[in-house]
């Protein structure tokens, strides 16, 4: 029955015939992984809130993303019971699509982050990243003091228009605005109304502590606040979460 | 190309054909049970595709998807505790703790509330931490250790003003708001420490008593006793919530800082807030 298992012999000494067959083979699993997102319109759920990131919010993710934060921490909470409980509702297609890339992640060294936003004060996020184990005394994440130092604020523009090229709804007058925006959210007694308009149900706050100088504190404190707290979730039915 | 395949007198198996230096190869076919499981695997992924949703447009034939049974599961679960829960939310926490059943849900339950919601600022193990987290394992309460008190605390917060009753109170920025000079703030800094006898000067204390008996005594007692009414913390005993050093009592005066505690009403239910309550206060002791 296997007598034609033996004949592999065939595929090893013709090379055409081996890249014909190699060919088909990967192109199974990129296929497997391409085709879906293709359907990115019908898995990406109806759900409202979700808003491009604020500048600030954004050059605190660009931190994230180069201290790799995403090594030990994942932002995504799959649908079982315990990972409900502690953490929250599983997380949506809908919260992350204006990610590029994408923080899910998978290895979980440290806690998920994906709703991690308002869980603690400001001042416990900026502590707790200048001296983690100050707070928690048995966590072995690294200290991120360096981080209270200025902001670099001369790209974010540049860092906006090539997020819109990739889709994220970025307007021309929030990119004109872009630096304006950036130092209204860290400093709590400016004029909220032009930078709240523009992006609903940001917060603005000294989150380092200091509204003098913004910091790359200010900008990971206030996109960790902010993670996985766009959508409300009281107003959500498993059903609308259905793909059609 | 093989040229020479042979019979191998040792294992019965067919070479290869190939030879290096004497070297022959085996072309020993895979296992039979390896292949076997390796085709099962197929044949079940291939079940899995026609039972689950797995590409898009089809939706399975068993109608499973992880999203709603998850609600499923958190309902079924929260049927199971719910008659438990429904008698944590009536009761007081002083019925909690006198009915057995009661208590050994909360403690249990409590804890694990704490881990999640209190453990980043108290501790694991409520110990607090240095910087204004207090410790909750020990009988020092700033706002009260009784079960209402750790009760309304717990409901209202401190001083994140999101409740109305929330626990509220300030300590004037004595050297900031130029209310002292940084000499009399020296000397109320090294009286504060003559209260536990850690003066290192003893005149400038004696200076400093005046002052403290003036400006901080209201809130802080006499004696520095401490005011669970205010918020004001015991200064006559070794417990520090921003540092015991004489610099740091200094900076205290100088531009106080304050803790800020979220109120959880909103947040956790009334059951969970009636199992924390009880939770935390078995890990100190009330007085």
């Amino acid at each position: 029955m296997f007598a034609w298992l033996r004949d592999h012999g065939i595929i090893e000494r013709n090379v055409i015939l081996m890249g014909v067959l190699t060919l088909i083979t990967v192109s199974i699993g990129g296929l497997a992984q391409i085709v879906p997102l293709f359907a990115a319109e019908t898995t990406i759920e109806r759900v409202s809130g979700v808003r491009p990131y604020t500048p600030l919010e954004l050059r605190g993710r660009d931190i994230y993303i180069r201290e790799g934060c995403y090594n030990c921490h994942s932002q995504m909470i799959r649908p079982f019971r315990d990972e409900l409980e502690r953490y929250g509702h599983f997380s949506l297609a809908a919260e992350s699509m204006y990610d590029h890339p994408f923080q899910w992640g998978s290895k979980r060294t440290g806690p998920d982050l994906a709703r991690v936003g308002g869980r603690y004060s400001d001042d416990w996020q900026a502590a707790h990243l200048r001296s983690p184990r100050a707070l928690v005394p048995a966590s072995i994440m690294p200290p991120y003091a360096f981080l209270d130092r200025p902001l670099d604020v001369s790209d974010v523009q540049a860092r906006m228009r090539a997020l819109r090229a990739v889709g994220v709804p970025y307007t021309d007058e929030m990119i004109a605005n872009a630096v304006a925006d950036l130092r209204a959210q860290a400093t709590p007694d400016a004029d909220a109304a032009p930078f709240q308009g523009r992006y609903a149900r940001a917060r603005q706050a000294a989150f380092d502590g200091n509204p003098a100088v913004v910091t790359e504190m200010d900008a990971l404190v206030a996109y960790l606040q902010m993670l996985g707290t766009l959508v409300d979730f009281r107003d959500v039915t498993p059903a609308q979460l259905r793909q059609p | 190309m093989p040229t020479k395949i042979e019979k191998d007198t040792l294992s019965g198996q067919d070479t290869t054909g190939h030879e290096w230096d004497g070297l022959k190869e085996l072309n020993t076919p895979l296992p039979k049970w390896w292949l076997w499981t390796f085709y099962a695997t197929i044949v079940w992924g291939l079940v899995f595709v026609i039972i689950y949703p797995s590409v898009p447009g089809w939706r399975g034939t068993s109608g499973w998807i992880a999203r709603e049974a998850i609600v499923e599961e958190v309902r079924a679960a929260q049927e199971r505790n719910a008659p438990m829960m429904a008698r944590l939310r009536e009761a007081t926490p002083a019925q909690i703790l006198e009915n057995d059943e009661m208590r050994a849900f909360a403690l249990a339950g409590g804890r694990v509330a704490f881990a999640n919601n209190c453990a980043a600022c108290h501790g694991a193990g409520g110990q607090g931490a240095t910087g204004g987290y207090p410790s909750l394992a020990d009988d020092d309460w700033i706002w009260g250790g009784s079960l209402e008190e750790i009760q309304h605390t717990i409901r209202h917060g401190i001083r994140a003003n999101e409740s109305d009753d929330q626990r509220q109170s300030q300590m004037p920025r004595f050297g900031a708001d130029n209310l002292l000079t940084a000499a009399q703030i020296n000397d109320v800094a090294e009286h504060v420490l003559s209260l536990t006898n850690r003066a290192t000067d003893q005149a400038a204390a004696g200076r400093g008593a005046a002052l403290y008996a003036e400006q901080c005594a209201s809130c802080h007692g006499e004696r520095g006793e401490g005011n669970r009414e205010f918020g004001a913390p015991r200064l006559n005993d070794q417990i520090w919530l921003y540092g015991a050093s004489k610099p740091e009592v200094v900076a205290m005066i100088r531009n106080p800082r304050a803790g800020v505690m979220p109120s959880w009403q909103g947040r956790l239910d009334a059951a969970t807030i009636n199992m924390l309550t009880v939770y935390v206060q078995s890990l100190g002791r009330t007085n």
